[in-house]
């Protein structure tokens, strides 16, 4: 072959194929990169305000026990996720309150209010937080986590923002 | 460098006779007609590859087949496209594959020595076959279903064995989640290998031979 002059069939054939083999590659790779990285591309939490119910009906100085559960959809799969806590009203003020998870800050079981002890306990390997959540004893590295984003509506309900898990 | 590298490569693979036998190798004048095997070949890479890719978000339960499938048609990304090419390409490769074996019976290419060429390819054929039948279920939807009960069924009229072969093919007595699993490694891995093996023996045998020769009219 000398400079563009004889550019034979055979030579055409050759360019042709290549061109068209790399053509068909990348017109399938691509999709076919986006087809696998979609999940990451889409994953992110997703927030929620949860209704607890009217702050009326809670008492001042006793912890309330509450429990909401999230559905969580994974492609083709809905997982349902239980979260649950406690609401401590510290005066009349309705927004003078104080909401606790109920998941230990150790390995995530979950803590009970022991009326007779004054405290939240463990029963996993026996932690007891106060009132406020901090620790009192027990293996747990930081006070019980506080859902301290919260809204009264103007039917007096409480609310709390999931920020997702 | 890349002179060097090739011919590094050259010396202990043989590359460039490689190119010669299996690229360059004399053909026959033909049509348009004699492509047909190699569009087979290329419609089953194309299913190979598009398969794979389908594996990483279908799953073979009842519980969640359908809904994977809805899931790669409705939300990730390029997944219609991706199913829709393994879908359609399957019946495309059906029809050609079976155009193949015509254009070959019609000018008697599969006389001597090209017998064993045309056994394997008929041993294709119905491999391809299967691949559609047992695909044909995985989606789990009312028609796959329905049809899978109608194929079991027309399997189990063979007198004697007939209803052995029915419990085989279903894995059991109803069609279950034990049917879609034997199904899906049927289509996943046993037949793919078997079609491998059978395509390997048969490409050997064509490049062995050469394409045959048109039959003159007085042949």
């Amino acid at each position: 072959m000398s400079g563009m002059k004889h550019f034979s069939r055979r030579d055409f054939m050759k360019v042709t194929t290549g061109a068209v083999g790399g053509l068909v590659t990348v017109a399938l790779g691509a999709p076919i990169v986006g087809y696998l990285v979609d999940p990451a591309a889409k994953a992110g939490a997703k927030d929620s305000w949860i209704n607890l119910g009217p702050i009326d009906k809670i008492a001042i100085q006793t912890p309330q026990t509450f429990t909401f559960s999230i559905t969580t959809v994974n492609g083709w799969e809905r997982t349902g996720v239980n979260f649950g806590g406690f609401i401590i009203r510290k005066s009349e003020d309705p927004n003078d309150i104080l909401i606790l998870s109920s998941r230990c800050t150790h390995l995530g079981c979950t803590v009970s209010w022991i009326e007779e002890q004054g405290l939240f306990i463990c029963p996993c390997h026996d932690a007891a937080f106060d009132l406020e959540g901090q620790v009192m004893h027990g293996p747990p590295p930081r006070p019980l986590d506080r859902y301290d984003e919260f809204k009264l509506d103007e039917n007096g309900n409480l609310l709390i923002h999931y920020l997702g898990a | 460098m890349w002179r060097k590298l090739y011919e590094w490569l050259d010396e202990r693979l043989s590359l460039g006779a490689m190119y010669t036998n299996l690229l360059d190798r004399p053909e026959p004048r033909g049509t348009w007609w004699n492509t047909l095997g190699s569009a087979s070949l290329f419609l089953f890479i194309l299913q190979g590859l598009t398969g794979m890719f389908l594996l990483v978000y279908y799953t073979p339960s009842p519980d969640h087949a359908y809904d994977s499938i809805q899931y790669i048609m409705n939300d990730v990304a390029f997944g219609w496209l991706i199913r829709g090419m393994h879908h359609w390409g399957a019946t495309l490769m059906v029809v050609v594959v079976f155009i193949h074996m015509l254009r070959v019976f019609s000018t008697a290419s599969f006389k001597y020595p090209r017998e064993l060429t045309w056994v394997i390819g008929a041993l294709l054929f119905l491999v391809t076959l299967a691949m559609g039948l047992t695909g044909y279920l995985l989606p789990w939807n009312q028609k796959s279903y329905w049809a899978t009960t109608v194929a079991t069924q027309i399997a189990a009229t063979p007198p004697f064995i007939g209803e052995f072969i029915l419990k085989v093919m279903r894995g059991g007595n109803e069609l279950s989640a034990l049917t879609l699993q034997r199904f899906f490694a049927t289509h996943v891995w046993l037949l793919p290998l078997i079609l491998i093996s059978l395509i390997g023996a048969h490409l050997y045998l064509i490049i062995k031979h050469g394409e045959s020769n048109y039959p003159k009219a007085d042949e």
